[in-house]
């Protein structure tokens, strides 16, 4: 249990460092064409990266599953609808939501 | 948390598109998407107790870390039956993303001193998409506070109700809610896709990395791999793209 404690405790202290490193870098190092534009894009690959992440990845395996791909077909069609926020994600959790209670798995 | 390692949701996810909504007051978008996916971590909650941790340490870690993907690292390597240091390195690993959150958004929020130190605490997927999805400044930081306050609150009380609930709950995935981080990053990133091919191109491929990647490396590493697409956006084009 003191491990895990250690453990915890070093993740904790771990991130919050690198969150706060980030805010602290000098403003100049982003006066760089490429460094800005590199910041710029880092979110959209990350973010993109981790919407496919989470709905394909099971561990190391790729799984197609059926109610989460069809949750996620839901919040593409809302947004193409221009639909607000919450909407796509009330449609992909309900999509899938309802999938699984007809036995989809 | 909005970086799941195992595909669960977390603070660290989403954002709002400037485009889509002009009635949209980035307040309002920061507190409803801080609800959406601070349930999430009922999951996470649920999760951690069943991996072993304690009530204390799956909310210390919720309440400390804050940052979803690496809080899942961890409580995936306690219950993968030890390898401790090792779940702390993949754990920290996945944390590296804020940094480079924190990049964009220091010149984007303008805090000093020990106002920082708080701001810090609030990097996340959910709060920096939120704050960019926004037109200006004014509105980003407005986003970002409404984000962090809501989504640390929710994600801290739904931690300790999961933790405390943990197999007295419905399973998250038979409402849906594993749906809701990969969701609301790709509504959080629409708008920029739809702005311009260069991002449309680093979004596609930094996705396809992380696929390509999946099966060979830990969880969460394929993502930060995917920090390297931007980088080759940045290299192709450093001059273009949007503010």
């Amino acid at each position: 249990m003191t491990g895990t404690w250690i453990a915890v405790l070093a993740t904790a202290a771990g991130c919050y460092a690198l969150k706060l490193a980030g805010l602290t870098v000098p403003q100049r190092l982003l006066g760089h064409p490429v460094t800005r534009r590199f910041a710029e894009l880092v979110p959209v690959a990350l973010l993109a990266a981790l919407a496919v992440a989470e709905t394909f990845a099971d561990g190391h395996a790729l799984r197609a599953d059926p109610a989460r791909l069809a949750g996620m077909g839901a919040a593409v069609a809302a947004l193409l609808a221009r639909a607000p926020f919450l909407v796509v994600i009330v449609a992909a959790a309900g999509t899938a939501a309802a999938l699984r209670a007809l036995g989809v798995s | 948390m909005a970086d799941r390692a195992d595909g669960q949701a977390g603070p660290g996810s989403a954002q709002a598109g400037q485009a889509s909504r002009k009635r949209s007051s980035p307040t309002r978008d920061g507190l409803v998407l801080g609800l959406a996916v601070g349930t999430s971590g009922l999951a996470f909650g649920a999760a951690a107790v069943s991996s072993g941790l304690s009530v204390p340490q799956a909310c210390a870690l919720s309440l400390l870390a804050y940052t979803g993907a690496s809080q899942f690292a961890l409580i995936g390597a306690v219950a993968a039956g030890g390898g401790l240091l090792a779940g702390c390195a993949s754990a920290i690993l996945l944390g590296s993303r804020n940094t480079l959150y924190g990049l964009r958004l220091a010149g984007l929020l303008q805090v000093r001193g020990p106002a920082r130190l708080l701001t810090a605490l609030g990097v996340t997927d959910e709060s920096t998409a939120l704050a960019l999805a926004q037109p200006g400044a004014a509105q980003a930081r407005m986003g970002f506070r409404a984000t962090f306050g809501s989504l640390y609150i929710t994600w801290n009380l739904a931690t300790a109700a999961g933790a405390i609930g943990a197999g007295r709950l419905g399973s998250p995935q038979s409402l849906g809610l594993d749906v809701v981080a990969p969701a609301a990053f790709l509504a959080l990133i629409w708008p920029r896709l739809r702005s311009g091919a260069a991002e449309r191109g680093v979004g596609l491929l930094g996705a396809a990395m992380a696929l390509a990647a999946t099966p060979f490396c830990p969880p969460g590493v394929p993502v930060i791999l995917a920090a390297s697409a931007a980088l080759a956006g940045a290299l192709a084009a450093p001059k273009g793209g949007s503010p």
